[in-house]
């Protein structure tokens, strides 16, 4: 998995790429960590994840958790269709804030 | 697959698994078992697709928990190959063995919770065995695994304070916990409500669909089977009757498959010699004592 972080105006994005799975979700938990801890509002763009698995998915719910006990928000965008489907049998996708575009996320954050 | 006059092997159906060309996860060819000098699967031969549910059927005594036993790689055969996810089991060292065991998920006929541990620590056993992930994530994992099976919030009860439906969705949730390519399921509906059963079937359909697994599943419930199969497997005395879809094997003539289907005892005829040798307990080594 790769990851990239970038600073738009109103918020930090982190464009995941790849598996998120068991080898790879303790990165994909730091680095997301380490974003919700700088206070701006963080969009997670799983755009160009293939497959992610529910260590992945537990790491984005800490994120969460952690963004908003401190005010942060966290929103997810451009969800695959095979990752929507794991959110949705857990019921998640009525926990995360969910774009369709990083446009849509960045005004979801304004 | 040995030859057997009953057995069905209708041609490539038009199921929509097939019109995907999906890959096969599991490949057993010719597969013959013995307990003892006693010839349990005698020469079976089947896949299993990715992505599909496959029900494996059959009365006491044919064969199926065995079948099942060795495709989950829990014992050897005598002769044939077997390849799960493309590895030949008879070829692997331990330490591959180890990860492909990691790939799959069982949920036992029993649950087999460890009685001394709590409903989340039970759930979480494969993750503390299996990787070095931080305690929240596998805390979280597990909390998620529990709504799935509509658990969420009885991580901390213990498994003598779940009722016997709770107990094998406390199953699932550790069968899945590590988000398995292929999940083996021992008769998940047995002894259960006809309500508490058919959420069971809704779950395995619905896990198939979000998490892209393969699922085994064997049992004697009909109506289950029916609801959730893509194909059913038909065992019979060690040997396959039928393989097929659900239409497939509803419309067969199969006198045997039909029997099983309508619930039909067996036909009690038998081979007085056999029958002798059985007695005398030469058909299993002439000098066998009890």
């Amino acid at each position: 998995m790769k990851h990239e972080i970038r600073d738009e105006k109103d918020a930090t994005i982190v464009a995941l790429e790849g598996d998120v799975d068991l080898q790879s979700s303790p990165d994909a938990r730091k680095v997301l960590l380490e974003c919700v801890g700088r206070k701006r509002p963080v969009l997670v763009d799983l755009s160009a994840v293939g497959y992610i698995d529910s260590s992945g998915v537990a790491s984005l719910v800490e994120s969460l958790q952690t963004a908003k006990r401190s005010g942060n928000t966290l929103v997810l965008v451009a969800v695959s269709e095979g990752a929507m489907r794991v959110l949705q049998l857990a019921r998640l996708d009525k926990v995360f804030t969910i774009c369709d575009t990083v446009e849509d996320g960045l005004k979801q954050v304004q | 697959m040995a030859e057997d006059k009953n057995t069905e092997q209708p041609a490539q159906g038009p199921d929509k698994a097939q019109d995907k060309a999906p890959g096969k996860v599991i490949e057993v060819d010719n597969l013959v078992t013995h307990y003892g000098e006693r010839e349990i699967l005698k020469g079976v031969t089947l896949d299993v697709r990715e992505n599909e549910i496959m029900v494996i059927m059959g009365g006491s005594g044919s064969g199926k928990s065995t079948l099942l036993r060795h495709l989950m790689a829990l014992e050897m055969h005598t002769s044939g190959t077997m390849k799960i996810l493309g590895q030949d089991i008879e070829k692997l060292t331990a330490m591959e063995m180890f990860h492909l065991r990691k790939k799959l998920g069982v949920a036992f006929q029993s649950g087999a919770l460890f009685s001394s541990m709590t409903v989340g620590e039970n759930i979480m056993l494969p993750l503390y065995e299996h990787t070095d992930l931080d305690p929240t994530t596998r805390e979280i994992m597990a909390r998620m695994k529990l709504e799935v099976v509509s658990l969420a919030g009885f991580e901390n009860l213990m498994p003598a304070e779940l009722s016997g439906g709770m107990v094998k969705r406390a199953a699932f949730a550790r069968a899945i916990i590590m988000d398995p390519k292929i999940l083996f399921c021992d008769e998940p509906s047995a002894g259960l409500d006809p309500v508490v059963a058919s959420a069971l079937d809704d779950l395995i359909l619905d896990m198939r669909a979000a998490m892209g697994m393969t699922i085994v599943v064997v049992t004697h419930e009909l109506e289950s089977a029916f609801k959730i199969a893509d194909r059913l497997t038909i065992l019979d005395k060690g040997h396959i009757l039928m393989i097929g879809t659900v239409d497939e094997v509803r419309k067969s003539k199969n006198e045997r498959v039909q029997n099983l289907l309508n619930r039909m005892p067996e036909d009690d005829t038998i081979d007085p010699d056999e029958y002798l040798g059985r007695l005398t307990g030469e058909e299993i080594g002439g000098d066998a004592t009890l």
